[in-house]
């Protein structure tokens, strides 16, 4: 769109104003950057040291003291699979409720909403004696687990909103073929909402590699993730701040890279079918 | 319905996911159970009498309604207003787009960190820097202001979410009608308030309802700044509920306060559910 001539003073303005946000916005992470990278005598400078002389020193002592890959393969692992079974989970049902609706549709719906609105501390003690007995505390299969349920809802929920912006007679044809549901969902569906399927799994994963609730409750040293290492390393040696920055740094390295990647595909996926 | 088939899988371990735990909470918060002294007895009512005589209890309701409110009404203004500035192009747009959402991909821990350590530390934190330099005395942000200093960490981390839903509702307008409204004369307040406004208010209403349910579970935020702290100024339900339960083994204590918290989650889930069902 092009806007009449004249309003040059309104583009300077947003221009300011655009970058001096993306500025302040990002600017922790990029401090934190530069502090993973400084002597703990600078990090701790005052006044603060814009310019030092870098060191890699903290990733060493890190890797030292963090099993760092341990812990990011733990975190690559659940998120993946977490999200991997919740989308085959719910793309049937959603399937159903976007094409196949009945008087129930809505009511389904709205009560898987209600059951993310359920706060996780509520079941925190249940699934932590759950897991006692069944002897699958601090395992990866139990976060796998938690996580894929914990997120089941907002995903059955995206992916209706995508499936419903597919129009029916395309399916319609389908069935004339003798397509059955699930080799309508499969050959029809999918291909044709794959963007939308992807940034629903996008979202899915980053809500997992973030999630740090159950992961610092019902896991250790055997199934933490980089959320969890991060909590407890910041136990241990809080008052080193350059070292915890280093670490910090590594584990929101991966999820950052990946996320900057995506973005134009996971800005669609978090709408949530609110925007036609 | 000849589809239930389909429907079970995720209907099926959703209801397993939510009445297993619920019929233990409840089963739980009826006995005098602690692990450290174990077996479990029959205490009838007796934890949420506790529960419910605990003088800590109104300012842990009290601070997860603040917990709730504040990093709302904040991420919404500032979500609006970038969303407004990121919807004309300008130089560098996507670059500055990048920047802006990056906070969305920093693990709530690290984000917690970030801000404890370099930014509001009393002595070695840029704030109190800033506040030096300005010839203020710094201020301790986690003893004196410890809610609003969670506040802003939350609320740092939840704006380029809003921002990015409203900005996404915002290019889907149509532009004609804008430009319709300012031939009739319209202000750009008056603009916004009746065209644009109007045009938001479904994906405001997902946002709000999206951000409560992640507000009402604040809990790595508090956990690797302030652990509650101090006293109780920043204890939330989960945060209670954690400190009782896995610092105190208390299991009876914290299984009421767990169904005590999805009771409160209920009544805001209600009303959420009952107006999006109008938009559904």
């Amino acid at each position: 769109m092009k806007f009449a001539a004249g309003l040059k003073k309104q583009d300077v303005l947003r221009t300011g104003g655009g970058w001096l946000v993306a500025v302040v916005m990002a600017f922790p992470v990029f401090w934190m950057a530069l502090a993973a990278f400084k002597t703990e005598q600078d990090a701790a400078a005052v006044p603060p040291k814009l310019f030092f002389e870098p060191t890699l020193e903290n990733f060493v002592a890190m890797s030292e003291r963090v099993a760092y890959w341990h812990h990011a393969w733990n975190s690559i692992v659940v998120s993946f699979s977490s999200t991997l079974i919740a989308i085959a989970l719910a793309a049937p049902a959603a399937y159903v409720m976007a094409f196949h609706a009945s008087k129930l549709t809505r009511s389904l719906m709205l009560w898987m909403l209600s059951i993310r609105f359920m706060p996780a501390v509520g079941a925190l003690i249940p699934i932590y004696l759950i897991l006692v007995a069944l002897d699958m505390l601090d395992t990866r299969l139990a976060l796998v687990v938690i996580t894929c349920l914990s997120n089941l809802p907002l995903i059955v929920w995206m992916l209706y909103s995508y499936f419903k912006e597919v129009p029916p007679e395309i399916l319609e044809a389908g069935r004339m073929d003798g397509a059955r549901p699930l080799k309508q969902l499969w050959y029809l569906l999918l291909p044709l909402t794959l963007p939308g399927i992807a940034s629903t799994g996008l979202l899915g994963m980053i809500l997992a590699w973030n999630e740090a609730f159950w992961c610092i409750n019902i896991t250790a040293t055997n199934a933490g993730t980089l959320a969890l290492a991060i909590a407890s390393f910041a136990n241990s040696e809080g008052q080193f701040w350059a070292k915890l920055s280093a670490a910090s740094l590594a584990s929101i390295a991966p999820i950052l890279i990946f996320g900057w990647i995506t973005q134009r595909q996971l800005v669609r996926g978090l709408t949530f079918g609110a925007v036609k | 319905m000849r589809f239930w088939p389909l429907l079970l899988p995720s209907v099926g371990v959703l209801l397993v996911w939510m009445i297993v735990p619920l019929v233990m909470t409840v089963w739980y918060s009826l006995q005098n159970y602690n692990l450290q002294s174990p077996p479990a007895q029959f205490g009838g009512l007796v934890n949420f009498e506790y529960l419910f005589t605990d003088p800590d209890i109104p300012v842990v309701v009290w601070n997860t309604v603040v917990l709730v409110f504040g990093p709302l009404v904040v991420t919404v203004c500032l979500g609006v207003a970038f969303a407004l500035l990121y919807d004309g192009p300008f130089p560098g747009r996507g670059i500055a787009r990048l920047l802006v959402i990056t906070p969305f991909f920093v693990m709530p821990t690290v984000a917690a960190l970030v801000w404890k350590n370099l930014f509001f530390h009393p002595v070695w934190g840029l704030l109190s820097w800033a506040e030096q330099s300005l010839g203020m005395q710094p201020i301790d942000w986690f003893s004196s202001h410890p809610m609003v200093a969670v506040v802003i960490i939350v609320s740092w981390i939840w704006t380029p979410f809003a921002t990015l839903i409203l900005l996404t509702a915002l290019q889907s307008l149509d532009r004609d009608q804008i430009e319709a409204a300012r031939l009739d004369g319209a202000k750009a307040v008056s603009r916004f308030i009746h065209v644009v406004l109007p045009h938001l208010m479904r994906p405001l209403s997902v946002l709000i309802m999206l951000e409560t349910i992640f507000f009402l579970s604040t809990y790595a935020e508090i956990y690797v700044t302030t652990m509650g702290g101090p006293g109780t100024a920043t204890t939330n339900v989960p945060f209670y509920i954690f400190s009782r339960a896995l610092q105190g083994f208390d299991v009876g204590l914290a299984s009421a306060a767990g169904l005590f918290a999805i009771l409160i989650a209920n009544v805001i889930a209600f009303f959420f559910t009952k107006r999006l069902s109008e938009h559904l």
